[in-house]
């Protein structure tokens, strides 16, 4: 199958000369949990955010290198178009200063979604993040009300309200506690039948839960990337080894 | 022993704390009736020799006899004219202006010294606007002594004000919240309309409102540009001079001899009401909004 994502020669640098990402290159398979994983400061989230240009938000930051979806350089495309196929959760859930319902719909109505349907996709998307059954009652009430996992939760809702084919995750789970952690984890799987996922673990533990394909980043560089059950269980290189087995980091 | 030096030590210390504690409280609560003392003695007695001239002919009829009877209607009306047409130019421009410089703007040469010019243009006297619309609105432009030339002179004082109010309360707008926006799709102007604006709109209210405020009560900048000596009608059209409640006070209070000393007081205390008014409604949006604030 071809891959969802080709990363070719990516670095990033910002403006005072230091380094975000040198010269990635890579493959993600569609369908599949790619985890992205390393010590702070390895460069997992500027790759994330690279993937659907949000690094173009912040200035001073300089990319080369190209980056395929479905063998479209995204360079080219469409910014708002991109970022409805390749829709992100923060590592903070940031819910906006609107209502449960309201936050699932924002995306939609700015694409113009019709009104109609709003309702349904409204239901199916809080479905598809395991979040429905929680707050089915209360949708009109703000979303800072509700708790934080469940805040997250809704995060991972309204970008998969928009049905897009990749989604971006920023150590999704790392103010969560465990029960809700597991609920994201568990939904992860679900999407997955649907969606390519790219997730920043939040720990090396739960990078080797979920991955079902892993790349390890160091100081900017990709180390390995293999499928999980490899790198985890035999890495073949030995700094990965010393941060798996927990030797630094 | 050792324990017993000690804790005589924090006993020491302790009331010492609790000391300066007392001290400290009673300085700034002096402070506080000190500040509050002119305010409630200038309002009370405006509002004590003023209030007997206060009655429906005083506030809904022309002057007569040299403005030393009668009402001051057309003042009222003036004031309330040029308040709404100074709103009217300097609101959109302000808010424009202010969502470029927050939003849109690089951190550059250039907008530094854009904000450094508003911060000073907030610091220049009242009286050299009212010389720069003279020469400008009224004298170049040939506006005439006008309620136009008078809202425009109004509105280039206000403007810095309303211009660093709305940009500081689109700043505290949590960055998170534009790149959530960003990221479901949104572009640049939807997610300032949909999300920056809203949760800044109090703030913006509240510094539109002191702007205005300022512009109702000021008598220099539309001495030269849009007040009439006595004028008892309404203005016809915008290229019309005007009385307004500021300039008609000061009139009063020094060019007229003979003048009842309620009339005078009354004026002052209908002016008073007026931008005390718009502070309230400006206090009221501000606590509303602090209340529904969800983040």
């Amino acid at each position: 199958m071809a891959p969802k994502i080709v990363i070719e020669h990516l670095s990033v640098q910002y403006d005072d000369g230091t380094e975000s990402l040198r010269d990635i290159s890579l493959e993600i398979p569609a369908n599949k949990v790619t985890v992205l994983f390393g010590p702070a400061g390895g460069g997992k989230s500027t790759l994330l955010r690279a993937l659907n240009r949000l690094n173009d938000l912040v200035d001073g930051v300089r990319t080369t290198g190209k980056i395929y979806l479905d063998g479209d350089d995204i360079a080219a495309a469409d910014v708002t178009a991109l970022r409805r196929r390749v829709g992100m959760v923060f590592a903070q859930p940031v819910p906006l200063p609107m209502s449960v319902r309201q936050n699932v719909t924002y995306g939609l109505e700015l694409a113009g979604y019709p009104r109609g349907k709003m309702e349904f996709a409204v239901e199916k998307a809080l479905r598809a993040a395991a979040l429905w059954d929680e707050v089915s009652d209360r949708l009109d009430s703000p979303a800072t009300a509700i708790s934080g996992g469940q805040q997250q939760r809704l995060c991972l809702a309204r970008v998969l309200a928009l049905e897009p084919e990749v989604v971006l995750l920023d150590e999704p789970t790392s103010g969560l506690d465990p029960i809700s952690t597991a609920k994201v984890e568990a939904s992860l799987q679900e999407i997955k039948k649907d969606y390519t996922v790219v997730i920043v673990p939040h720990s090396v533990q739960q990078a080797g839960r979920i991955a079902d394909t892993a790349a390890f980043f160091l100081q900017g560089e990709l180390v390995e990337y293999a499928p999980g059950r490899e790198l985890f269980v035999a890495p073949k290189d030995k700094r990965t080894e010393d941060y798996v087995t927990g030797r630094f980091g | 022993m050792a324990t017993v030096y000690c804790s005589l030590a924090t006993v020491h210390f302790e009331m010492s704390r609790q000391l300066t504690q007392r001290l400290v409280f009673t300085l700034i609560t002096l402070a506080a009736i000190a500040t509050v003392t002119p305010i409630v003695f200038v309002v009370g007695y405006i509002a004590y020799l003023g209030w007997p001239a206060i009655s429906w002919s005083f506030l809904g009829e022309m002057p007569r006899d040299g403005m030393r009877a009668g009402g001051i209607w057309p003042a009222i009306v003036g004031t309330l004219y040029l308040t709404l047409g100074t709103g009217l130019i300097a609101v959109p421009l302000g808010v424009a202006a202010a969502i470029y410089l927050s939003e849109y703007a690089k951190d550059n040469r250039l907008t530094r010294s854009i904000r450094i010019a508003i911060i000073n243009l907030a610091g220049i006297p009242s009286v050299v606007y009212g010389l720069f619309g003279l020469g400008l609105f009224v004298l170049f432009l040939k506006f005439g002594t006008s309620l136009v030339a008078g809202c425009l002179t109004l509105s280039i004082m206000t403007l810095p004000v309303i211009i660093s109010t709305a940009e500081e309360a689109l700043r505290a707008v949590p960055q998170s919240f534009r790149v959530v926006s960003r990221s479901l799709g949104g572009t640049k102007w939807q997610t300032i309309w949909r999300v920056v604006l809203p949760q800044a709109l109090p703030g913006i209210l509240t510094g539109v409102i002191l702007g205005l405020e300022r512009a109702a009560g000021e008598t220099a900048p539309i001495l030269f540009t849009a007040a009439a000596f006595f004028l008892p009608r309404l203005p016809g059209s915008i290229f019309d001079a005007t009385m307004a409640l500021p300039y008609h006070l000061f009139v009063i209070s020094t060019q007229v001899p003979g003048m009842p000393i309620q009339i005078q007081y009354g004026t002052a205390l209908v002016l008073l009401v007026f931008v005390l008014s718009m502070n309230v409604v400006a206090t009221i949006i501000r606590s509303r909004a602090r209340a529904r604030r969800q983040w």
